[in-house]
């Protein structure tokens, strides 16, 4: 490739990049600036004094720290039983022999093209029934099994070896043992993408928390920043501070965890 | 191997799946049911399960609204440029970033940043960027002799500045799908192409489009479902459905039926039509895809 190719790549790719960071960058310093700089004309692109207490003032209009609590129990739980679900779904679909299988695994899969927007209604009233209405557990149960990362991790189970699986069961290894000792420590990669996925999905959840969530105590992030927009009007800095105290932690989520993040997605595993 | 199913591996088969079905039938299968039948009831507790007048009365009221074709037509319209747009965008970029060239790496993981972000959160981002007095875009508009623009208050430019929120979230999947697609093409292809000293426009058109199309084809029906569910970022760049309703979209409408209007039946309705609206362009695409798409 000769220079000038090589120059218009470069130039063509640092645009664009610019373009996807810019929303980030832009909030973030806008978070730290006075509400005149944020506005100023000519732009100011960097404070003059790093005003942190914008964050302060932020958490004093809305209590932040509950809500990113929140969002933190409901992201854990989430992640940590849907895991252990699919895991056990996936193992059997793709080792147990029983008659039906694929024909109830088929079932499953085609619910995938069912719109949320049909279910949510019912949940809510399942909810209601469940006497969960404002609590946590309403924000984390619906969502501690998916069809789809069952799919995906079966996929990954499916490419281990048969053999490996009868010959344990010759050794006398128990299906319950084999799960945890072979299955499980072979698809890690799988399960840490699966895991990361479902985090994120917790994190960013807006509609179904709106709906069965009323207190401030039992918010998340994502719903209190809604309300919090509605009340800080045109205060800039104060929005972009809070809509960085959300954002944040999936930043840095996302620059420890790329690799696995990324791989998930190219191998088509993961819709958008 | 395949013996006949005992006693025992059903219970051993039914305890492994216990504690997803378990979920997924409370949360899933059976509020898939429930929502349908509902959908059939002019009126329907939905507490009680009591309903009277089964009928198509729901389905008529919801196709006599006058927001739902404004939100049908919101969305078609959101649909047909997002959709296309972000192909192409993220189908260059790629071709790019296929490149093997130094920093691409940095490259992919600065252009997959806005697929993990907070929708509502960046929204406010957008929110500000679009602000008609104090926004970056008008600054720069103005700055290169422009005149302003309204983008989020002007009921012209609503669902432009939603397109260009769209655009902008919905490219870095693409990206990630596409390059991990390039990737994987045969360099032996390239090779006989430039023995032939075919040109690098022919090489992409001849070869790499080809090899692509199932690729371009599985993104084509993902983010067509994608964009027509399209209402988060609604929320997050306005608040509300734009001014006078200008941004309302389908899953906007049905959310304010059931949320706002209380009027649960006609928002079962509703999202029945939206599944078969979904499911009648899924099934065109995938007929589309067998004439166009070289495996």
């Amino acid at each position: 490739m000769n220079n000038i190719r090589k120059i218009i790549v470069y130039t063509l790719l640092t645009i664009g990049a610019l373009i996807m960071i810019f929303p980030f960058f832009w909030m973030i310093t806008g978070s730290i600036k006075t509400y005149n700089e944020i506005i100023g004309n000519p732009i100011v692109w960097w404070p003059k004094k790093i005003m942190w207490e914008n964050y302060v003032i932020a958490s004093e209009y809305a209590p932040f720290l509950t809500y990113f609590k929140n969002t933190v129990i409901v992201s854990f739980f989430n992640t940590f039983i849907t895991l252990f679900t699919t895991i056990l779904a996936a193992f059997a679909f793709s080792r147990l022999e029983f008659k039906g299988r694929d024909t109830l695994f088929s079932i499953l899969l085609s619910t995938l093209m069912v719109p949320s927007q049909m279910l949510i209604i019912t949940n809510y009233v399942t909810i209601v029934r469940l006497d969960l209405i404002n609590t946590l557990p309403a924000l984390i149960i619906p969502f501690t099994a998916s069809i789809f990362y069952i799919y995906m991790l079966r996929q990954f189970f499916n490419q281990i070896p048969h053999q490996l699986y009868l010959a344990a069961k010759v050794d006398g290894c128990s299906d319950w043992k084999y799960m945890w000792k072979i299955m499980v420590p072979n698809a890690k990669n799988a399960l840490i993408t699966i895991g990361l996925f479902n985090w994120i999905a917790s994190w960013n959840a807006y509609i179904w928390p709106l709906l069965v969530t009323q207190s401030d105590e039992k918010r998340v992030l994502s719903i209190g920043l809604k309300y919090f927009s509605g009340e800080a009007g045109t205060d800039f800095e104060l929005l972009m501070a809070a809509g960085t105290i959300v954002i944040l932690p999936l930043l840095i989520l996302y620059l420890f965890a790329r690799r696995y993040i990324i791989e998930g997605v190219s191998r088509g595993g993961i819709k958008g | 191997m395949v013996g006949k199913t005992t006693k025992k591996t059903y219970l051993q088969a039914f305890l492994y799946l216990l504690p997803a079905l378990l979920i997924i039938f409370t949360f899933v299968i059976y509020p898939l049911i429930r929502s349908f039948y509902m959908s059939f009831f002019t009126d329907y507790n939905i507490f009680k399960h009591t309903g009277s007048g089964f009928g198509f009365v729901s389905y008529v009221k919801v196709l006599q609204s006058e927001t739902f074709w404004k939100a049908l037509k919101n969305t078609a319209i959101y649909t047909a440029v997002v959709v296309p747009i972000s192909i192409i965008i993220s189908l260059g970029i790629a071709v790019l970033l296929n490149n093997k060239l130094k920093g691409m790496k940095i490259f992919e993981t600065l252009y997959f940043l806005p697929y993990i972000t907070n929708v509502i959160a960046i929204g406010l981002a957008f929110r500000f960027i679009f602000h008609s007095n104090y926004g970056f875009l008008n600054y720069i508009l103005t700055g290169l002799g422009m005149d302003p623009v309204v983008w989020l208050n002007d009921t012209k430019y609503a669902l432009i500045s939603l397109i260009i929120f769209g655009i902008w979230g919905g490219l870095a999947f693409k990206i990630v799908v596409f390059l991990a697609g390039l990737q994987g093409i045969d360099k032996q292809y390239y090779q006989a192409a430039k023995v032939d000293g075919a040109s690098k426009w022919t090489v992409f058109r001849r070869i790499t489009l080809p090899l692509l199309s199932p690729m371009i084809a599985y993104i084509t029906v993902i983010s067509l479902i994608g964009s027509f569910k399209v209402y988060v970022e609604v929320v997050g760049l306005f608040g509300n459905a734009g001014p006078a309703d200008s941004a309302m979209t389908l899953v906007y409408y049905i959310y304010e039926l059931f949320y706002s209007s209380y009027k649960p039946v006609l928002a079962a309705a509703a999202s029945v039509i939206m599944f078969g609206i979904i499911l009648i362009l899924t099934f065109i695409q995938l007929a589309l895809n067998k004439r166009n798409v070289h495996y």
